[in-house]
């Protein structure tokens, strides 16, 4: 079994967002970076099913070389090799289509990637990967296990979820639930350092969209602060200041 | 030209966020002085379908066949691909659901259409370019997207969008696609809901708690006061992460981010992770026993106080508006 991993490297989930060039651009200064918190759970989950020599796992990143970190630690939690496409991400249709290049005929039977990245919340990868690879994809799942050459998968749905069957080759994104993110040890770190990573150059993408502008959201007026008592006042002001009940 | 809104339903029928869906597609249509088109595809009547011209839908493709009634990403996506081709859509609308996260992607790639996910508001349109704003960093910013492309698609956030309710009717049209089996190769086998529940993406009003609550028994508070608001509930992300609560109710960073009109958020201190998740809601309300608690900064009401005192006393107030009002 043959499994491709995607994975970004994102702003970490502490980290303050502002922007720079009159809010054109997200101003990375001081900025710690760490591999997207979903695409831990896609590399965990596809760890497990290739162990005990089940299969193998590859990792992809499109980005340039300040990634290289992110990629190692992948690396070290346990994927066998990696491939960078040297490239800025533009947009999700830019990345989509470096990965499916690369893919297309390299027989993985699963993709596998985090529900969405955590700086533009795109949740679009898998999707526009399974349709340039002609494949079947699932989004945002929260239960992945195999049988033979086919998958049981739970998908979630607005209040409830949906249990799915669906043959190799296929792309699905993943989120909580899938496997529990695995901290590399000790020997990890060693070997990542050796496992090979390899460079390859991008294809040309056509440019479909353009992020501009940015911009953080407003502050909230002052708070109204009540007693521990003031239960019913709360209601009232609920009701006829915000008008929300 | 037209404007093509795919109107997603939920065992048959639609949820109010899809009537937000066609009215955000309707000022589209407005905009570009072009016929709003909805497209339905299962199990939906047609009492059901006409109610769409409500909000501005001129004209609904109904697909019904028994191979489409549960959700086949592919077929589905090809579908109201063939569907914005021949009505000659520029633009296709769906909701940022779920499902619409699986499908919005699928449509553009089909179609070569820049995509606008997470939309929250309605678009500058100028020289055939739309500008969108969208919630980008988990809530903590917002971005700009410019759709270059000839067609466009773009998945609206839930509750970013009043419904414009119109008194009018659709128009019901048969649409019978042309589909490869190929595009059948994930198979539903059961869909699991609990009806008794406010589904927590887009609900209105959500009632959260945190480690104050001590423990996974002391819910039943949390979802007695949910249950006399007509709330979902939600939690943060140790509580889930102990098992106290499932994953789909984690809301912040790494679970979803929520943009109710109310978000009562209960114990919970308001790591910036948290509050990424909420900084979209319209009214927040905070309770806590530490009066230093980082969320009564972005808070519209707080009350400093024991969760375990202050809940009842709340639960006895909601019931006794609720006998009023």
């Amino acid at each position: 079994m043959k499994i491709l991993v995607c994975v970004s490297n994102v702003p970490d989930t502490t980290a303050k967002i502002s922007f720079s060039g009159d809010n054109t651009q997200f101003n990375a200064a001081g900025v710690q970076y760490i591999l997207n918190p979903y695409d831990e759970i896609a590399l965990a989950r596809a760890i497990e099913l290739a162990e005990n020599g089940k299969g193998t796992v590859t990792v992809i990143h499109v980005g340039e070389i300040n990634a290289e970190p992110t990629i190692r630690k992948a690396l070290a939690i346990g994927a066998d090799d990696a491939v960078r496409i040297n490239s800025a991400a533009r947009d999700a249709y830019f990345v989509s289509n470096q990965i499916a290049s690369y893919a297309k005929d390299k027989g993985f039977d699963m993709i596998l990637t985090g529900r969405e990245s955590i700086d533009y919340n795109g949740s679009q990868i898998a999707a526009m990967l399974g349709e340039l690879l002609d494949i079947p994809s699932i989004s945002i799942i929260k239960k992945l296990d195999i049988e033979g050459d086919r998958a049981n998968i739970i998908r979630e749905i607005e209040g409830g979820k949906e249990i799915l069957n669906v043959s190799f080759p296929f792309v699905a994104s993943c989120a909580e639930g899938v496997a529990e993110s695995k901290i590399p040890n000790m020997r990890g770190i060693m070997s990542a350092r050796t496992k090979a990573l390899e460079v390859l150059e991008p294809v040309t993408v056509e440019q479909l969209t353009k992020y501009t502008s940015y911009s953080v959201p407003a502050p909230r007026g002052t708070v109204t602060m009540l007693l521990d008592n003031e239960a019913e006042k709360l209601v009232n002001l609920l009701h006829s200041e915000a008008k929300v009940i | 030209m037209s404007v093509l809104v795919y109107v997603e339903n939920t065992g048959g029928k639609f949820k109010k966020s899809i009537f937000e869906v066609v009215s955000y597609a309707a000022a589209v249509s407005k905009q570009l002085n072009t016929e709003l088109i909805a497209i339905s595809i299962g199990d939906v009547g047609p009492t059901d379908l006409s109610k769409l011209g409500n909000y501005g839908a001129k004209r609904v493709l109904n697909v019904s066949n028994n191979q489409l009634k549960s959700f086949v990403n592919q077929a589905y996506a090809s579908i109201i691909a063939e569907a914005a081709k021949k009505e000659d859509a520029n633009v296709v609308i769906l909701s940022n659901s779920f499902t619409g996260k699986g499908l919005s992607p699928r449509i553009a790639v089909k179609l070569s259409a820049g995509l606008a996910d997470g939309a929250i508001e309605l678009p500058k349109t100028d020289n055939n370019i739309f500008t969108i704003k969208k919630s980008a960093f988990s809530g903590k910013a917002f971005a700009t997207i410019e759709l270059t492309s000839a067609i466009k698609v773009i998945a609206l956030n839930p509750n970013s969008f009043q419904i414009n309710d119109l008194n009018e009717s659709a128009i019901i049209e048969d649409f019978t696609p042309e589909f490869k089996e190929s595009d059948f190769r994930t198979m539903v086998s059961e869909i699991v809901r609990a009806s008794d529940k406010i589904a927590l993406p887009d609900a209105e009003l959500v009632v959260s708690a945190g480690r104050g609550m001590k423990g996974p028994e002391n819910w039943v508070m949390i979802e007695e006061l949910a249950k006399l608001l007509g709330a979902a509930t939600a939690c943060s992300k140790p509580i889930s992460d102990a098992g106290w609560r499932p994953h789909e109710e984690h809301v912040g960073q790494t679970g979803i981010a929520v943009s109710p009109n109310l978000y009562i958020a209960i114990g919970i201190s308001g790591a910036i992770q948290h509050l990424a998740g909420v900084s979209s809601s319209k009214t927040i309300v905070v309770i806590n026993k530490d009066p230093e608690a980082p969320f009564f900064k972005v808070a519209d009401y707080g009350i400093v106080g024991d969760a375990f005192d202050v809940i009842p006393k709340l639960i006895e107030a909601v019931k006794a508006y609720k006998a009023h009002s």
